[in-house]
C-alpha cells in the first residue's frame, strides 16, 4: 500500500535526520530500512522505492541489500516476533523443543514451510528460529521483538506467546518494563528512541556469577605500582596474576 | 583468580549511566590520555601488549601504529560490536551495563589515531542494547566527552551507534564495512588492508568492543600493570563465558591464562552427575576441545599449541548426554545460513558437507561419507576470501578427530545413539 502523504512528509524528515548521521549518505541505507520497516511492519516495495528515491540508487540496489539481511522482513510478521534461538548450544539446552512445542501451541499458522517465519492465523505471533542472539549463559534463550527472554522452557515459552496473544506482553528478562511492537522496535534500530534506555537491570544473574565470586573471596585486579616499575615483565609464569 | 575491571561496576544499578559510571572513577583516563601526543598513546597500547580480544589476538597498538598519518585521508575507528559468533557473549552484558568505558576508549583510540568520526556497528538483534548505547552516547555528547573540543582540548569526534540488520558474516572486518558503507555484507580481498584503505577507502582501524573497552584501564593504571596480568605473550584480562552444561553459567573475568579445571570450578563444577565430554574454547569457529584439555592455559599460545584458538573465550561447555554429531551438524547448518556466497567453496563446500553431516547423524552414512566431509572441508580451507569459510569444517573436522567411534556408531545403530531430551536445561 503506498505511503500517504502525511506519512510521506514524516518518513522524509526523519530519513534527511538518519542521512545526517553519516559522512557519506548510502551509508544510511540499513537504518533506512528500518525506517520503512517500522511505518509498515516489513520492507515492502514501496519501502524500496523510498529508500532508492531518497538516496538516488536503483531499487534493485536496495532489494539486494534488504533481502541479505535477516532482520528485514519482505512480508506481514506478528505484532510480536518470537525468535527462539536454534544454534547448537541453546538447542541442546532445549531449543530445539521449545521451538516444536510452540509450533505445536501456536495452532494454525500461515506460510509456514516447518522452518523459517510462520505467523499465526490471527496475525499475533510470528515464530522463526533464530542464530546466536549472545546470551549463551542464560540458554535456552527467546527473543521476542529482539527483547531478551532468558532461561526459558518449554512451559515458560507457551505462557509467554499465551500472554502475548491474550494482550498481556510481559517484560522482558533483561529490557524494559514495557515490551515495544515489532514496529516500535523497528524504529529504535532506525536510530529513533524510546526513552525506555533506563529500565531494567544493569546485567542479568548470570552476567554477575564471575563478579560476586571475585567480591567474595576479596579478588581484585591489582593495583598499580606508584613508580614505574623496572622491566618485570619478561619472566610470568602461564597464568594468573603476578 | 578473577580480576574484575571490566565487569567490576555491572552490580551497580546505574553502571550504565554517566553519572554511575563517573562515581565509579570514569572518564578519568580521557583527560590524561588527550595530554599526552597521540603516538605516546599508541605506544602505550602497545606496550602493555593488549591483543584484540575479537578473537584474532592481533595487537591492538601496533594495529593503530599502521594508520598512516598526515596522508591527508579522514580516518575512522569501526567498533565491531556485531557479536555473533556461537558461543560468545561478552560484549553484548559489557555494553548494556556499562556503555560508557567503550565510549571512553573510543575518544582515546580516536584521538591516537587521529580519527574524528567513529561508528559503534552493534549488533541489531539486541534492542535493549542498542537503546543503552544511543542513551550513553548522547549522555557523552551533553557532557562534552563527545563532539566539538572535547573537554576543551580542541579534539573533535563524532560517534554513530549503526546497528546491523542480522549478518553474521559482518562480524568479519571487510564485510563490516561494506555494510557499513550501505551494501551487501561481503568481505573483500587483503591488501589492500582497512588501516590503507578502509571506510570510504580511507585509513580505518577496527577494533573488538572488549578492545577497546581496555583501553580506559590501561591509560589509568599504566602499560605495565597490565603487561603485568596474563601470561607471558597474552596479557591482561578476559571475559570468559561460560555456557552450557555446567552447574552456574556466567561471566568470569581473569587473567588470560586460567584454565577450564579452573573456570568449571568457579561455575560450580559441571552439572549434578554429569561430565565433561567437549567444549569450545572461543566459539564454533575454534576447533572442539575434551576433557583431556582441561588444564592448558587458556591463552592465545596455550590454547593454539592444544590444536584449537583461544578465539573470543567463549567456552561451550557440553556433557556426555550430547551428541557431537548433532552439535558439528547444527554449526555447520550455521555456517551453510551465514555464507554470503562470495566465494564457491564456502558457499557450495557448507551446502554440502550439510547434507553429508546430516546422512551420519541420520545413520545413513557410510564411511565415504565421512571422508566426503573431511576432503570438502580441506578444499574450503584457504580457498575463501575470509575466516568464515576457513570455520566451516572446524567443528565437524574436530569432531571427527576426537569422536570417530562415536560417529561410526550411528551408522552401526542406524540412526542417533543420544537421547536429546537428556541434555536439556531442565533434564533430570
Amino acid at each position: 500500500m503506498p505511503f500517504t502523504e502525511e506519512a510521506l512528509t514524516r518518513l522524509k524528515a526523519d530519513a534527511a535526520e538518519v542521512i545526517g548521521r553519516y559522512p557519506r549518505a548510502r551509508s544510511a541505507l540499513l537504518p533506512l530500512l528500518q525506517l520503512v520497516q517500522s511505518e509498515e511492519g516489513y520492507v515492502s516495495d514501496d519501502g524500496i522505492a523510498f529508500c532508492a528515491e531518497i538516496l538516488g540508487c536503483t531499487q534493485t540496489e536496495v532489494r539486494g541489500v534488504a533481502t541479505f539481511y535477516t532482520m528485514y522482513k519482505h512480508s506481514k510478521v506478528g505484532d510480536y516476533q518470537v525468535g527462539v534461538c536454534t544454534n547448537t548450544l541453546c538447542a541442546i539446552m532445549g531449543g530445539d523443543q521449545i521451538y516444536a512445542e510452540l509450533v505445536e501451541h501456536l495452532g494454525p499458522t500461515v506460510h509456514g514451510d516447518g522452518h523459517h517465519d510462520i505467523v499465526t492465523v490471527d496475525g499475533t505471533i510470528g515464530l522463526e528460529r533464530i542464530e546466536c542472539n549472545a546470551a549463551c549463559d542464560y540458554a535456552p534463550v527467546i527473543m521476542v521483538n529482539w527483547e531478551f527472554f532468558d532461561n526459558m522452557t518449554p512451559e515458560k515459552a507457551k505462557q509467554l506467546v499465551d500472554d502475548l496473544r491474550a494482550g498481556n506482553p510481559p517484560a522482558p528478562t533483561r529490557g524494559p518494563s514495557r515490551l515495544c511492537t515489532w514496529k516500535e522496535a523497528s524504529r529504535i534500530l532506525a536510530g529513533f528512541g524510546d526513552g525506555q534506555a533506563a529500565d531494567g537491570p544493569s546485567a542479568g544473574p548470570a552476567s554477575l556469577v564471575g563478579l560476586k565470586i571475585a567480591k567474595e573471596n576479596g579478588w581484585t585486579a591489582p593495583e598499580p605500582a606508584r613508580e614505574p616499575a623496572p622491566e618485570t615483565a619478561q619472566k610470568k609464569p602461564a597464568g594468573g596474576t603476578k | 583468580m578473577l580480576t574484575p575491571v571490566l565487569t567490576a561496576n555491572w552490580d551497580q544499578a546505574d553502571s550504565f549511566t554517566l553519572a554511575g559510571y563517573k562515581r565509579t572513577g570514569g572518564y578519568a583516563a580521557l583527560p590524561k590520555a588527550l595530554a599526552m601526543a597521540p603516538d605516546d598513546v599508541i605506544a602505550t597500547v602497545k606496550a602493555a601488549g593488549l591483543r584484540g580480544r575479537g578473537g584474532a589476538g592481533f595487537a591492538t597498538g601496533v594495529k593503530w601504529s599502521f594508520i598512516p598519518q598526515g596522508d591527508g585521508k579522514p580516518h575512522y575507528l569501526t567498533v565491531n560490536a556485531d557479536e555473533s559468533e556461537p558461543g560468545t557473549c561478552k560484549d553484548i552484558p559489557l555494553m548494556m551495563a556499562d556503555p560508557h568505558v567503550l565510549i571512553e576508549g573510543i575518544v582515546i583510540a580516536c584521538f591516537a589515531i587521529r580519527a574524528n568520526n567513529a561508528f559503534i556497528y552493534v549488533r541489531g538483534e539486541a534492542l535493549h542494547v542498542v537503546r543503552r548505547l544511543q542513551f550513553a552516547v548522547a549522555e557523552a555528547y551533553e557532557a562534552g566527552y563527545l563532539g566539538k573540543d572535547i573537554i576543551g582540548t580542541g579534539f573533535d569526534l563524532d560517534v554513530v551507534v549503526h546497528p546491523g540488520a542480522g549478518a553474521y558474516i559482518c562480524g568479519e572486518e571487510t564485510a563490516l564495512l561494506t555494510s557499513l558503507e550501505g551494501y551487501r555484507g561481503l568481505p573483500r580481498n587483503r591488501p589492500p588492508f582497512p588501516a590503507v584503505e578502509g571506510l570510504y577507502a580511507s585509513p580505518t582501524v577496527i577494533n573488538n568492543v572488549e578492545s577497546i573497552a581496555s583501553v580506559p584501564s590501561i591509560i589509568n593504571n599504566g602499560a605495565e600493570w597490565f603487561a603485568d596480568l596474563g601470561s607471558e605473550k597474552s596479557n591482561g584480562f578476559g571475559i570468559f563465558s561460560l555456557s552450557g552444561h555446567v552447574t552456574n553459567p556466567g561471566q568470569f573475568e581473569a587473567p588470560l591464562g586460567i584454565t577450564l579445571r579452573e573456570l568449571i570450578g568457579l561455575a560450580g563444577g559441571m552439572r549434578a552427575g554429569h561430565k565433561l565430554k567437549f567444549w569450545t574454547p572461543g566459539g564454533s569457529s575454534t576447533p572442539l576441545l575434551t576433557d583431556a584439555h582441561l588444564d592448558i592455559p587458556l591463552d592465545f599460545e596455550g590454547v593454539g599449541a592444544a590444536g584449537s584458538m583461544l578465539g573470543t573465550r567463549a567456552l561451550q561447555i557440553f556433557d556426555e548426554t550430547t551428541c557431537v554429531l548433532r552439535a558439528a551438524l547444527r554449526w555447520t547448518e550455521f555456517y551453510q545460513h551465514e555464507s554470503c556466497g562470495k566465494c564457491t567453496p564456502c558457499r557450495e563446500g557448507s551446502y554440502w558437507m550439510v547434507r553429508t553431516i546430516e546422512r551420519l547423524e541420520n545413520g545413513d552414512g557410510t564411511d565415504a561419507d565421512l571422508e566426503t566431509v573431511l576432503d570438502v572441508g580441506s578444499n574450503i580451507i584457504g580457498r575463501a576470501f575470509c575466516a568464515l569459510g576457513d570455520a566451516v569444517p572446524v567443528p565437524i573436522t574436530s569432531a571427527i578427530k576426537y569422536f570417530r567411534d562415536e560417529i561410526i556408531q550411528h551408522q552401526k545403530e542406524g540412526g542417533c545413539p543420544f537421547n536429546p531430551a537428556a541434555s536439556t536445561a531442565w533434564a533430570e
